[in-house]
């Protein structure tokens, strides 16, 4: 039980510094539009940190170790794709989209096309998007505190939605100092254990290192018993002799049908195991390991093994997280607290070099996890690397202690991206649903948080990663060519994005839905269905592209002056700022804000 | 003269308001003159945005063109020539140091081109109109 005290410590303690600087920072928000926009006084440092702390979720944290101990190199694209998009933002979007004044995707659509139709089916592809991202982040909180504690898997969920809205209640003022608070927290809690694992994994023996290469699959260090806690398949590429107990597998995996505990000779094949069953491995046998993750280390460490299926599941995911992360909703409202589009872009380098900082070391994990937590491999809950990895590789207190920092990393990330999507939500649904008051807002905020949280109780998810990057594919089918064309090109119309937006957003629901009726893993529809951004995001581009043109003769007439206002440098003062605008919300006088003009 | 400062100067409640904000404005004599030529979008002014957004477009486009050669050009390098993805530097697999380590790097300095670029374009375009 020791660990499990240690990891519920840090916990704790982050969870107390996090509501401390929130309660600090909460007695200066004052009106509705400091509450949401933190007044834009907040540095380009400080901001930039808030937003790498808010865009590392689950997903980062969790995810990628562990799909890289699942998939080897080839999940390597995730990371590289989630700061990549940031880097298309730069590119493209980041300075205009500031100067457009608009806070919310809703906000500059109704600014770039005058249409206030348009304007509610954004809103309503901003919640799905919010959403999507959200139930993975509430299922990895569930995830990790029933791997760290005996909890059950509900009540992770619970915990995290619940502190998350003690958050955002804070308002967003104090999200910015709590999340850059918690990109230094996640960016320790990766690179402290990460460090030390390493010397220990080059001080250690190294007899396991060397089978990297070869077609085998990893193998047991010392005598393992695994519990499944779901129902797998199990691939069994060289035999291998275990003990069975408890549940099915005793009759499915070996020939003897004699009850109790007995060693059972497995050859190779496909076992499917249900869930309570316990496996006991002798010290160096090798790993079976579940159906979707890949069995050998020599196809583990090589790129593109899969053929042309292969590539164009990574190309999706190219295009998916490159092009998807600027329309994630809580991506822009952190750039509407930049004073000025140059401070803008410049916000945008500094988080590239955060996220890029960060990003080196999730590999870490999944890499040392393919040696020294293999077990991970047998469950299917290969998203629990960072947490398992240092109990498993020290079994000591200093394992314990580690353990402690990553799930407090761990619950970092749950909390700022969260924190962050909900924010976001409730600024779309208190804009277009309810006309804001302060009072509302928090209404909105516990429906923002509730109906995910539903969801996520409703099923297990799959890798988290993976389902992060669905939300990702529907961004980028609908939000990037709406962003993209709306900054660049004066002939889009009202009718062009909202075609546009209908297409790309119903290919992308439909394949989330079909996904979930295909069972073979392996095969072209299950992998279009997976990804499907590679078809979604170039037939959207092309639906809004051409329906523009066919319309053309509707091109809003104030096209010319919000492309002015959009591209001309900060300094001629075309910015008009929606807060500003109207006369701050809920009716007061906005007097102070007004000298940021 | 936007409508928020119009409504507000006609606002009982903040009075001689109209006085504050043009104080505000302090240092930049030159901008209203430029902004109204502008905001007229007369022949000259647009001229002169649609020149702004073609440079700036210009290099974001060549930059991104360098991302995706560079980048999106692993997964098939990879796979038509699979001695890249088994060699090894100094003991570690290549396609791990190119897909694990060097992309975040080499996407902060193209990040860092690309705010130079855009900040030389705006300042030639503040050059051009406030001349």
């Amino acid at each position: 039980m020791e660990p499990d005290l240690w990891a519920l410590g840090g916990i704790a303690v982050l969870a107390a510094v996090t509501f401390t600087l929130a309660a600090r920072g909460a007695g200066s928000a004052r009106t509705t539009s400091d509450f949401l926009a933190a007044r834009r006084t907040v540095g380009v440092e400080r901001n930039a940190t808030a937003i790498s702390g808010e865009y590392l979720s689950a997903a980062s944290f969790l995810g990628v170790a562990g799909l890289v101990l699942k998939d080897g190199v080839q999940a390597l694209w995730y990371p590289i794709g989630f700061t990549a998009g940031y880097l298309v933002l730069m590119l493209f979007v980041a300075a205009p989209l500031r100067r457009s004044g608009a806070y919310t995707l809703p906000d500059f659509v109704q600014a770039r096309l005058d249409s206030y139709r348009l304007r509610q089916l954004a809103t309503v592809l901003v919640v799905l998007i919010g959403w999507l991202y959200l139930v993975p982040q509430l299922q990895a909180a569930g995830l990790t505190l029933s791997t760290i504690t005996d909890m059950p898997y509900w009540s992770g969920i619970v915990v995290v939605a619940v502190l998350v809205l003690l958050g955002v209640l804070g308002g967003m003022r104090a999200a910015t100092l709590v999340q850059a608070f918690q990109y230094w927290v996640k960016l320790c809690a990766i690179t402290v254990p990460a460090f030390v694992l390493c010397l220990v994994f080059l001080d250690g023996d190294s007899q396991h290192r060397r089978g990297l290469d070869e077609a085998v699959p990893p193998v047991f260090e010392r005598d393992t018993t695994v519990r499944l806690s779901i129902d797998v398949r199990l691939q069994v590429t060289e035999p291998v002799w275990l003990r069975v107990e408890g549940g099915t597998g005793a009759g499915v995996l070996g020939d003897d049908p004699a009850p109790g505990p007995s060693s059972v000779y497995v050859s190779p094949g496909e076992y499917p195991v249900s869930a309570g069953t316990e496996l006991r491995f002798p010290a160096g046998a090798p790993v079976p390991v579940v159906d979707d993750a890949v069995a050998e280390n020599r196809s583990w460490l090589l790129p593109q093994d899969d053929g042309a299926r292969g590539l164009f599941e990574t190309y999706s995911l190219i295009l998916a997280t490159f092009l998807g992360t600027m329309g994630l909703p809580h991506v822009l409202v952190r750039f509407y607290t930049n004073p000025s589009g140059h401070a803008a872009r410049r916000t945008t380098l500094f988080v590239l070099a955060l996220l890029g900082a960060f990003y080196l070391f999730p590999t870490v994990f999944g890499l040392l996890s393919r040696f020294h937590a293999p077990q991970l491999l047998v469950t299917g809950r290969t998203d629990a690397a960072v947490l398992q990895l240092p109990g498993a590789m020290l079994g000591n207190w200093a394992g314990g202690l580690l353990g402690a920092i990553t799930a407090a990393g761990a619950f970092a990330a749950f909390l700022a991206t969260s924190g962050g999507l909900v924010m976001s939500v409730v600024g779309v649904l208190s804009d277009d649903v309810l006309p804001g008051r302060t009072w509302d807002v928090r209404l909105i905020s516990l429906g923002a948080a509730a109906i995910p949280a539903a969801l996520a109780l409703s099923a297990m998810g799959r890798d988290i990663a993976q389902s992060v990057g669905l939300a990702f594919a529907m961004a980028a089918s609908t939000f990037f060519p709406l962003l993209v064309l709306g900054v660049w090109w004066r002939r889009l119309t009202a009718a062009g994005a909202a075609a546009g937006l209908l297409t790309g957003g119903s290919l992308v629901l439909a394949a989330v839905v079909l996904g979930m009726f295909v069972a073979d893993t392996q095969s072209w529809w299950a992998t279009v269905l997976q990804q499907p951004a590679a078809i979604t995001v170039p037939i959207a581009f092309l639906v809004t592209f051409v329906v523009s043109r066919a319309t053309r003769h509707r091109v809003p007439p104030g096209t010319a002056r919000v492309m002015l206002r959009m591209h001309a440098p900060d300094r001629l003062g075309f910015v008009h700022d929606r807060l500003e605008s109207s006369g701050g919300e809920g009716g007061q006088p906005h007097a102070r804000g007004r000298h940021h003009r | 003269m936007t409508t928020g400062r119009d409504s507000e100067a006609t606002d009982p409640r903040v009075p001689r308001r109209k006085r504050v904000v043009l104080a505000d404005r302090r240092g930049t004599r030159e901008i209203p003159r430029t902004m109204m030529e502008l905001e007229e979008q007369n022949s000259v002014g647009e001229a002169l945005v649609s020149h702004l957004m073609k440079v700036q477009l210009r290099s974001s486009l060549l930059l991104a063109g360098i991302i995706a050669v560079a980048l999106c050009g692993l997964p098939v390098l990879f796979w038509l020539v699979p001695a890249v993805a088994e060699a090894t530097v100094f003991g570690v697999s290549l396609p791990w140091l190119l897909l694990g380590v060097l992309p975040f790097p080499f996407m902060v300095l193209i990040g860092y081109l690309s705010t130079r670029d855009a900040e030389r374009h705006e300042r030639e375009f503040l050059r051009m109109v406030e001349k």
